[in-house]
């Protein structure tokens, strides 16, 4: 049943989970090669922001420069992706009104590989392959709703099957770069396409963060629209809503999020789909909750995928072969649970 | 006169389905749209509340053409009643009631106490305060129509659009449900218009009747001026008795085969 508690006991409960992927980062900062306690993280980090403030030259020991220049970056990476992901995914569950849509559903990934991959094929000055596969990212959601649109309309069953040609097309256009390249290069749009955190730098962190937040902050201000706009377009608009125009705006915002989040990290699958279903499943489907627990939820699922990826083993996993492994048995187990109940 | 409703026209495509519709609602009256499958009783529904635009004519809600009106006006001023349907999300019977504060909020504004309030109160008028916390998807036929007529009073409309409510209801909750409906229009001074299929159920609810067919209105009027055996053995093709018994007009259906 959905938990629907009084408040008292669901402060603190909101509480820890929004805490959790601050909890986790801290705990994940000391996890790998060389181990550092949690404190020593938290001391760490604290003498790093006082040196950026006051511009005081304080000595930096090995473990500041291990974490200042690879770990933190990377996790803040893993949570900020996670977090665009979850919550792109809860959207579009929404405004599609079906619980198994996941934030590729209008190309954007297809679009995204195949900018990334022509960059990489035509080996293209640094930076180009994010540059590229963000932009194509956007082209091929532009495409898609442009080819969806009917008048001053747009049905949402020809949003999903533009989405589908346009995937098509899409990959398509890689599986044809992918033919022509030398090995070298074939393996690395390969990799790209699997996903990674290893480009995780400051200044990547510098170019998305800012956007995403920004978006993250005006969905969370109109979640309450999305349960009106996941009811029919004809009950959405009795009831007052511009159907189409609230619908583009949380479509861009969404997938601009997911665009600038693939760009960094290549694609990575199931985080979008999974995290909302287990949000509603324990909060309930009010997207006043749904969204910002999401956006938590999803931030610390990354970061625990990204440990296992980067730490279990001597080399290094593809974490969206990760974030599959683990979340499609933990999928498996919800929807076994609930089986008795209707709970899509 | 709460509505006036003038010379609709709308087509899918090619194919016209209202063809000039006209009636008046007047206050606090049940006026119930009655004709066969495919008549357009549904689409001229959906054209007084511009959920589909018509292609000429016009709506007036208190004197105002509706074309001068915003979304969020004309939802204010028509409360709507889908078709009872499963949603896609589990939402609370509270906060599915609450959607029907949306024309009150902006794009940005959550729902107040007071909305809430409102709500919990629509609740109370239809007599499911108690399914409040239940989960809108887990209830029977009857009580989501229940709740979208909540939901409709929640936009505190003085107009209600109801599309069958009956539809998906067996005998009892089909007289339950609009026996409620009156009962509600005449204690909150609302007028009401709603479309059926059932001619029985139309000339024990309503107050006056309009006979769709084709994409117009052939008649309007009280039941017992309106029924008559010649107009509804042409509007549905069929050969139609109607007895009376108790003061009441029992219509039946004679099938040949």
């Amino acid at each position: 049943m959905i938990a629907h508690k009084t408040i008292f006991i669901r402060i603190p409960v909101f509480g820890f989970v929004f805490l959790l992927p601050f909890i986790i980062g801290i705990i994940s900062a000391g996890i790998g090669y060389l181990r550092i306690p949690p404190e020593e993280v938290a001391k760490s980090v604290f003498k790093l922001i006082h040196n950026a403030i006051s511009y005081s030259g304080e000595e930096l020991t090995v473990t500041d420069i291990v974490l200042f220049q690879i770990r933190l970056p990377r996790i803040i990476l893993a949570g900020i992706v996670g977090c665009s992901l979850a919550v792109c995914g809860a959207v579009l569950q929404s405004i599609f009104r079906n619980p198994l849509v996941e934030p590729y559903i209008l190309g954007i990934s297809s679009g995204a590989a195949f900018g990334a991959a022509l960059a990489i094929g035509l080996g293209l000055f640094s930076g180009s392959v994010q540059l590229l596969a963000f932009f194509f990212g956007m082209i091929s959601v532009f495409l898609a709703y442009s080819m969806a649109k009917s008048g001053s309309e747009v049905p949402v069953v020809n949003l999903v099957l533009a989405g589908v040609i346009v995937s098509a097309l899409f990959t398509a256009l890689t599986s044809l770069i992918k033919f022509f390249v030398d090995p070298h290069q074939l393996a690395g749009i390969v990799y790209w396409i699997m996903g990674s955190f290893s480009h995780a730098s400051w200044s990547n962190l510098a170019l998305i963060t800012p956007p995403i937040l920004l978006c993250l902050i005006l969905i969370t201000a109109m979640s309450w629209r999305l349960n009106v706009l996941s009811l029919s377009d004809e009950e959405a608009k009795a009831l007052g809503v511009n159907v189409n125009r609230e619908r583009f705006v949380f479509l861009c915002l969404s997938t601009f999020m997911t665009a600038c989040a693939v760009s960094i990290s290549g694609i990575i699958g199931w985080v979008g789909l999974l995290i909302p279903h287990i949000v509603r499943l324990s909060f309930g489907s009010d997207n006043r909750i749904v969204i910002p627990v999401s956006a938590s939820l999803g931030a610390s699922f990354m970061i625990l995928a990204d440990d296992i990826a980067r730490s279990a083993f001597s080399f290094e996993l593809p974490i969206s072969v990760l974030t599959t492994i683990l979340g499609a048995p933990a999928f498996m187990f919800l929807v076994r649970r609930r089986a008795r109940r209707v709970w899509l | 006169m709460a509505l006036r409703v003038e010379g609709l026209r709308f087509s899918y495509g090619k194919r016209l389905i209202l063809d000039g519709a006209e009636l008046e609602l007047r206050e606090e009256e049940i006026l119930t749209l009655l004709g066969p499958n495919g008549c357009g009783k549904t689409t001229l529904l959906k054209c007084i509340n511009r959920i589909l635009k018509p292609e000429d004519g016009a709506v007036f809600i208190d004197g105002r053409n509706y074309f001068d009106m915003s979304e969020r006006e004309i939802a204010m001023s028509l409360g709507y009643v889908p078709q009872e349907h499963r949603p896609p999300f589990p939402y609370t019977v509270l906060d599915f009631v609450l959607l029907g504060r949306s024309p009150h909020l902006g794009m940005f504004s959550h729902p107040s106490e007071k909305d809430k309030r409102i709500a919990m109160e629509s609740l109370k008028t239809v007599g499911i305060e108690k399914l409040a916390k239940r989960a809108y998807t887990e209830l029977s036929g009857g009580e989501r129509q229940l709740v979208l007529i909540a939901r409709a009073l929640a936009t505190n409309a003085k107009i209600l659009l109801l599309d069958e409510p009956t539809s998906h209801l067996d005998f009892r909750n089909s007289h339950r449900i609009l026996s409620l409906i009156r009962r509600i229009v005449r204690e909150k001074r609302l007028s009401a218009i709603i479309t059926l299929h059932d001619p029985n159920l139309a000339c024990m609810y309503s107050d006056r009747i309009a006979i769709v067919s084709r994409g117009r209105i052939i008649r309007i009027g009280k039941p017992d001026e309106v029924m008559d055996e010649r107009i509804l053995m042409e509007v549905y093709g069929i050969n139609v008795r109607i007895l009376r018994v108790d003061g009441f007009n029992y219509i039946f259906a004679e099938v040949s085969e």
